[in-house]
């Protein structure tokens, strides 16, 4: 016991620093986890990788900062979370229907066309990344189109006017406050909001696919969708609402990932979108909670791997892990898909 | 269809072969100058100098600073010397080392350009060095700072502005001497610019080195890094990169509780550093550069402007000196000395390095980098 105590001194320093590790990983791996849901639900139903859903989380994030711009204008300020708190719950909702709205117009002219016409689902993959590039182009060329309608003054502070493709602040930081000690760690105020708040949404979200018609609905079209056809399921409907529920999660993802991080950029889905998709795939790709527990396992093993070997080992501890993973349970750790989850 | 596409490729031949005689014809124009030339004054009088660097592109900004300053020097020569004017051709790299080659083809092959004020960055530098030194044509850099591109031999390659070398070496003395710093943890983000830095930082500390760290390019989670920093003990943080991850971490480690001093390069002397980092968090950090404030007056703004106008100010000294070839130019610049430069006095050693270099430690105080008084590192 002493010795394993004295190891584990070496690997992360003291227990209070084992908690800061295992913290810092855990906040991440719940933003992880909200935008594993859009990949996993999408997945769940179709059968298809949605690889634009990066690009639906990076559209929230710019809704939170445009409207931190919009309601408080673009001095640099920091703010308690309580101060901050108003112009946040409308960043939320900005961010919530922005990313939903982008998730619906891929849905509606990147693979509904497809689907209709019975492409392979080689085709609609094709698709997503191309609509995934679109999408990060039009944000990286926002000057662009706000000179071509003639706006650039009106609305320089939100195209960043030469600048469009470099890094976008929130220009309120939102400073984190220290609530309580747990074994000599403190814990901050927005770290216990990140993972309630994506708890809670994973919560609700589990409950409306198990409790709700409408969830009966999607259940059975993953099932299988001609049965659920002939029982009367809208299948293009479910398809929607699988869409707009992703982009309803990935809103609230963007908007705990601004309160935490600050800042964005065209790329910033990217490294995001990778990370969240391989935790969907680590939980059991198409279900629910294996996002959840993919994303919170994902953000500890990247956080004690830079722990015990340092940062730049972090991804090689994290994808070594998944394919430790795969290779045992080949459907992910919870593998099961989104039909089977029992009501 | 097939007829249009026929038709199509018709015409892609014939203007391919239309602008290889163009070329040809301009080359023939560009050998009848220099015969003429040579009769009436300097055979350079109404060539150009080059630009390579990033007009466009994320580091767009950097490179519009540099040809302020060149314009700022062409437009002050061109006053004086009617009879002789030099113009400027620019060429667009974004910075990228993928985009120079070709474009280092192009200045390589058109005969009116004598010298080249660039390229920008390092990697483009290392990426075009033994083009531009195979053709013999003479170059000055005003911000490419990477140690090695002066180890390659490349004998036509200058820059007037100090090396990672000097910086990193400088930054070290800071934190030691300046800062009062005993236990410094160096991060960097992996790539040839921050690994140099942050490389020279730690040979220079020695033992005051705690630990160190590598994060990447992209990642915005700096938590686990900000407490490997906390649980070293370290007073004072060293990071080599750039602004966008300088300012997440240095807003991360404050958030996390770390009270020591934060201070980074160049890459991350950059507003956008403090906007990143939230005016909280950038308080007190220190950032160093190569390159000081302009003199008050000078017209060319912006970071490196001053280097631009002192490089291009030497070929065109060149050019008074009465040189008449790419040889005579770069002997010229191999023996040029002038301690009045824009940006500091200014001598290259044999391998093109500047000889005498300052260091700046430029604040951030009161949530503004501020750019017009920084310290000199003695």
């Amino acid at each position: 016991m002493n010795v394993l105590a004295v190891e584990f001194g070496n690997l992360f320093g003291s227990l209070s620093s084992f908690l800061d590790y295992t913290i810092g990983g855990l906040v991440f791996g719940a933003i992880y986890a909200l935008i594993a849901l859009g990949y996993t639900m999408v997945y769940g139903v179709l059968q298809l990788i949605n690889f634009a859903h990066s690009e639906v989380f990076m559209y929230g994030t710019f809704a939170v900062a445009w409207t931190f711009v919009f309601l408080h204008g673009t001095d640099s300020v920091s703010q308690s979370l309580g101060e901050a708190l108003p112009i946040l719950l409308v960043a939320l909702l900005a961010a919530m229907l922005v990313s939903a709205a982008v998730a619906l117009l891929l849905e509606r002219f990147a693979y509904r066309p497809l689907i209709n016409k019975n492409a392979p689902k080689l085709i609609a993959l094709i698709s997503a990344i191309g609509a995934s590039f679109a999408l990060a182009e039009a944000m990286g060329l926002r000057d662009r189109f706000a000179g071509w309608v003639g706006l650039d003054d009106n609305l320089a502070n939100y195209v960043s006017p030469e600048k469009a493709r470099d890094v976008y602040s929130n220009p309120v930081t939102i400073q984190p406050k220290d609530l309580f000690d747990i074994g000599g760690y403190t814990v901050k105020d927005i770290d216990l909001v990140v993972v309630f708040a994506a708890l809670a949404m994973m919560v609700a979200l589990d409950q409306f696919v198990r409790r709700t018609k409408f969830g009966r609905g999607i259940r059975a079209t993953a099932q299988d969708p001609e049965a659920a056809a002939l029982m009367g399921v809208n299948s293009t409907r479910v398809v929607q609402v699988t869409f707009l529920i992703g982009g309803l999660m990935a809103g609230v993802a963007a908007t705990l990932y601004m309160m935490k991080i600050g800042s964005t950029r065209q790329n910033a889905g990217f490294i995001l979108g990778v990370k969240a998709f391989t935790a969907a795939v680590m939980g059991g790709i198409g279900n629910l909670r294996g996002a959840l527990l993919g994303g919170l396992i994902l953000g500890m093993m990247e956080a004690w791997g830079s722990a015990v070997f340092g940062s730049e080992w972090k991804d090689v501890t994290a994808f070594v892990l998944l394919v430790l993973i795969l290779l045992v349970r080949p459907s992910g750790l919870l593998g099961e898909s989104l039909g089977k989850a029992r009501a | 269809m097939i007829r249009s596409k026929k038709t199509l490729r018709g015409v892609v031949a014939l203007a391919g072969v239309a602008a290889l005689t163009l070329s040809a014809c301009g080359s023939d124009d560009g050998d009848k100058d220099k015969d003429n030339g040579s009769a009436s004054g300097s055979a350079l009088c109404g060539k150009s100098l080059a630009f390579l660097g990033a007009l466009t592109g994320d580091a767009g900004a950097l490179g519009q600073n540099m040809v302020n300053g060149i314009d700022l020097a062409l437009k002050e020569y061109n006053a004086k010397n009617a009879d002789c004017k030099v113009t400027l051709k620019e060429f667009d790299s974004q910075g990228s080392p993928d985009k120079a080659p070709a474009l280092a083809t192009q200045i390589i092959n058109d005969d009116s350009i004598f010298g080249l004020i660039g390229p920008g960055f390092s990697g483009e530098s290392l990426a075009t060095g033994k083009t531009f030194f195979e053709a013999g044509l003479p170059s000055i850099s005003p911000s490419a700072t990477n140690v090695t591109i002066t180890q390659q031999g490349w004998t036509t390659w200058h820059r007037v502005i100090g090396n990672d070398d000097a910086q990193g070496k400088a930054d070290a003395k800071y934190l030691t001497e300046t800062a009062g710093a005993t236990k410094v943890f160096v991060v960097d983000d992996g790539q040839d610019y921050s690994k140099g830095l942050a490389g020279t930082v730690k040979t220079a500390l020695g033992s005051a080195m705690v630990d160190s760290d590598q994060i990447s390019v992209g990642d915005t989670n700096m938590s686990a890094v900000v407490t490997s920093i906390k649980n070293s003990g370290a007073d004072a943080v060293f990071y080599g990169g750039y602004y966008t991850e300088a300012g997440l971490l240095a807003k991360q480690l404050r958030q996390g509780g770390f009270k020591g001093t934060f201070m980074s390069g160049d890459g991350s002397q950059d507003p956008n550093f403090v906007k990143v980092a939230g005016a909280d968090a950038a308080n007190g950090a220190v950032l160093s550069a190569p390159a000081g404030p302009a003199p008050a007056g000078f017209e060319a703004t912006g970071l490196y402007a001053t280097q631009s106008y002192d490089a291009t100010n030497i070929f065109l000294a060149a050019l008074e000196d009465g040189a008449e070839s790419s040889e005579d130019i770069n002997k010229f610049i191999g023996s040029y000395t002038n301690a009045d430069g824009i940006s500091g006095p200014i001598a290259f050693d044999d391998k093109g390095d500047i000889k005498e270099s300052k260091i700046y430690a430029y604040f951030v105080k009161d949530g503004v980098m501020d750019v017009e008084n920084p310290e000199p590192i003695e």
